[in-house]
Parts: structure tokens; C-alpha cells; sequence
């Protein structure tokens, strides 16, 4: 499958010389956790929890 | 482990591989024949691999001209899969037919729709245009692993293990040791994974194929377009060394390592692998080096998978990872994957 990019693109940063993840959703929301399955629950439960 | 996903292309052969004998492969669980017509269009067809009569598999027969004729008792079928001839008789039953699959080859591949044929759109293939590029010179083989496919993607997805399974061959401690970034374009099915290191050590494997000594920076950055096709774009240079301000990147060594991960079936899958390099196009000790050294490498990934998949059906059910930040592509693609399987579960309305 392969369409062409779409507007809904998430980011996933591991800050460098942190444990830390840095998340984007395509709204604009940031979060932050050490966990990269609570970083995928929260960007999928978009836009539950994405106030910014 | 994710379902299949149907409704999608997927890699079934080399186009190398598939000419006037008989291929049978099982994509997705089911039995495909794949031949090469001999007229001058040369093209693949691919038939279910059962024959109507009493299942023998057709790939087990053989070719009369464009027609397949089945080892057991003679039907034979034209390339569109209806039966032509039946032994004995005149009359060919009306229903003596197997589904054809609608085939593309392109970019050394053959691919197959797996899925409602009415959906097969052959513009939603991904490409990897460097397997037929002139300006690269490639190497290539095929694995079959005794793993579920989500095995395959998840050690591609993430490439810390080099560090430890492939050590002193693709791995240095700096792979493990460099975050990455994950994204994912939901809408195309792509996640891309990067990691870049500065400074490096330059492993066997582009140390001996590039020449370089000494410390290198190493960029790994993979574009996953579930549910088949994995490019990992490599970009080796002497440390410091960057692409210019315009984009060229002359003083680099550029490598695409291609997989197609090819379901068969549940606790087996098809681990095509190439790697096609931008240097030493013509070199024949290079290529020889690579094809050798590059299926050492996979042969590492295939034995751990394969002890994995039993060490995995020996667990009692409902077993539990632990996932850290190396996962989060892998995490990402196995979402994808399962979106993508209940996608083709469901059941298509056709506009007629
Ligand atoms: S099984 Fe094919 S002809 Fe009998
Ligand atoms: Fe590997
Ligand atoms: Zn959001």
C-alpha cells in the first residue's frame, strides 16, 4: 500500500541524552513518557487528551 | 502478531525467478502457480495453485505453450485460469476454472493482489527503483523463516539488534547507544524510523566495501511501507563528512537495503532481502564480498527468528513484552498492521 503523504503524520522523538520520548500528534499536541506503548495510546486516543 | 492483511500487494518472486517452469509459492495462505508466458510480452500469471479436478497442485504440472496442464490427469487451463481441455471428453464443465491473481511486475519484483481483484490497484505499489536502476549495482537472495511475519517486521523495524546479533558484522555499539526518531504517516501506511550517528565505528561490512578507515558517520533511515516493503536507506562517510548545502552527497557511500516481507502463512514468511550500492558499481570482488557477507547477515535474523517462533509456541498463551524506546517504530508498524488487516476483513461494496 502506498498512497502519497497524507496530513496525518505523527512524531515520535527520543530526546537525545534523555530516556525521555517527545511525541507530536498531527494536531499540534506534545506529549511526553518514557513508554513507548503510553506514547501510542495517547497518540491514538487523539483528539481525547490533545488540548493544547 | 498481527493478522494478514489482505486487499494489498505483496512480493511473491524475483521476476528472475519466474520463467518457463512452474513456481508454486503460498502468499497469505494460498497456493499460487506463476509462469511466464512465451510470446514476446513474456508476462507473469499467476493461478491458483489447486486444480479443480482433484486439487492436485498445479504448479506440480506442466506448461504447453501458454496453457498449464495438470500432472495428475491432463485438465489444462489458459492463462486467465478456465479449463480448456479435459481428458476424454468434448464437453468441458462450465465451472472448470482457478482464479487468476492480477501480477505487476516492477523494479525486479513480482508482485501479486491478495484480496478482492476489483480493488487491485497497481499504482498503490510502493517502489524501490534502485533494483532496476542502472546507477546501482544489486545483490539479492530469498529466506523462508518459520516465524510469523510479525517477527520479521519487528527485527527490521527495530535496528539495535545489530548490535548484538550482527556483531562485527553490521553492528557497533553506537547503533544501540543512538536514539531514534519514529514517524508515521497513517493515511500512506508508512512509518520511517531514523538514526543517525555521527561518530562511529565503521563496521566489517562497509569498511570492506567502501575502504573507508577509521570512524565513520552513519545514517540509518528506514521507510516501512507496511505491509511488504522495507527500504532502509544507509549513508556511510568518513566522519564530519555531509551532504553539500544543494543536496549532493558525492563524498558519501550510499546503500538501499531492500526487504520484502512476504506472509505464507501463519508461522511462515518470505524474507526477500537485496542491498544495492551507488559505489564500486563495477566491482566484481565488492559484489561478491556483499552478496556473501549481506546473506551471513540474514542467515543471523532467520536462525533467531526461527528459535524465537518455538521458543514463542512453547509459552504458555497471553505471554507479556516489555517494550522500551528502541520499539517505537516497531510498536507503530504493528499498529498499522493490524489496521490494515481489519481493513481487508471487511467486506467490499462494489459499484457496478
Ligand atoms: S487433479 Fe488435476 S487433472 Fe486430476
Ligand atoms: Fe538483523
Ligand atoms: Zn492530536
Amino acid at each position: 500500500m502506498s498512497g502519497g503523504p497524507t496530513a496525518e503524520v505523527y512524531r515520535v522523538d527520543w530526546m537525545p541524552g534523555t530516556d525521555l520520548l517527545h511525541g507530536v500528534c498531527h494536531c499540534g499536541a506534545e506529549h511526553v513518557t518514557e513508554d513507548p506503548v503510553e506514547m501510542w495510546q495517547w497518540m491514538l486516543a487523539h483528539p481525547v487528551g490533545h488540548a493544547s | 502478531m498481527p493478522a494478514f492483511a489482505r486487499n494489498q500487494w505483496y512480493v511473491a518472486a524475483y521476476g528472475h525467478e519466474v520463467g518457463r517452469e512452474l513456481l508454486g509459492r503460498r502468499i497469505l495462505g494460498e497456493p499460487i502457480a506463476f509462469y511466464r508466458t512465451e510470446d514476446d510480452a513474456a508476462e507473469v500469471v499467476a493461478l491458483a495453485d489447486g486444480c479443480v479436478h482433484r486439487r492436485y497442485p498445479l504448479s506440480q504440472g506442466r506448461l504447453d505453450g501458454d496453457q498449464l496442464v495438470c500432472g495428475y490427469h491432463g485438465f489444462t487451463y489458459d492463462r486467465t485460469g478456465a479449463c480448456v481441455y479435459v481428458p476424454g471428453q468434448k464437453r468441458v464443465p462450465r465451472t472448470a476454472r482457478v482464479s487468476s491473481y492480477p501480477v505487476v511486475e516492477q523494479d525486479s519484483f513480482v508482485w501479486v493482489w491478495i484480496g478482492d481483484p476489483a480493488l487491485a490497484d497497481p499504482a498503490t505499489i510502493p517502489r524501490a527503483r534502485h533494483l532496476a536502476d542502472p546507477g546501482w549495482t544489486s545483490v539479492s537472495g530469498m529466506e523462508p523463516i518459520d516465524c510469523d511475519y510479525g517477527l520479521l517486521v519487528d527485527n527490521l523495524l527495530d535496528l539495535s539488534h545489530e548490535t548484538y546479533l550482527h556483531g562485527g558484522y553490521i553492528g557497533t555499539p553506537e547503533v544501540a547507544e543512538t536514539p531514534i526518531t519514529t514517524e508515521v504517516d497513517e493515511g500512506a501506511g508508512i512509518v520511517r524510523v531514523s538514526r543517525h550517528m555521527d561518530d562511529a565505528a565503521c563496521p566489517p561490512f562497509y569498511a570492506r566495501s567502501t575502504g573507508i578507515e577509521g570512524r565513520i558517520t552513519r545514517w540509518q533511515d528506514i521507510e516501512y511501507h507496511a505491509p511488504c516493503l522495507y527500504l532502509l536507506h544507509s549513508r556511510v562517510a568518513p566522519v564530519g563528512v555531509l551532504p553539500h548545502p544543494d543536496g549532493t552527497d558525492p563524498d558519501a557511500f550510499h546503500t538501499e537495503i531492500t526487504y520484502a516481507i512476504t506472509p505464507s502463512a501463519p508461522g511462515h514468511v518470505y524474507d526477500f532481502w537485496a542491498v544495492s550500492r551507488d559505489f564500486a558499481q563495477d566491482d566484481a570482488e565488492v559484489t561478491a564480498f556483499l552478496r556473501d557477507f549481506n546473506h551471513t547477515v540474514v542467515m543471523q535474523d532467520v536462525d533467531a527468528l526461527n528459535v524465537l517462533q518455538r521458543a514463542l509456541d512453547a509459552e504458555p498463551s497471553g505471554y507479556q513484552e516489555l517494550s522500551i524506546n528502541i520499539d517505537t517504530g516497531g510498536l507503530a508498524a504493528r499498529r498499522i498492521l493490524t489496521r490494515l488487516a481489519e481493513e481487508g476483513a471487511k467486506p467490499v461494496e462494489h459499484v457496478s
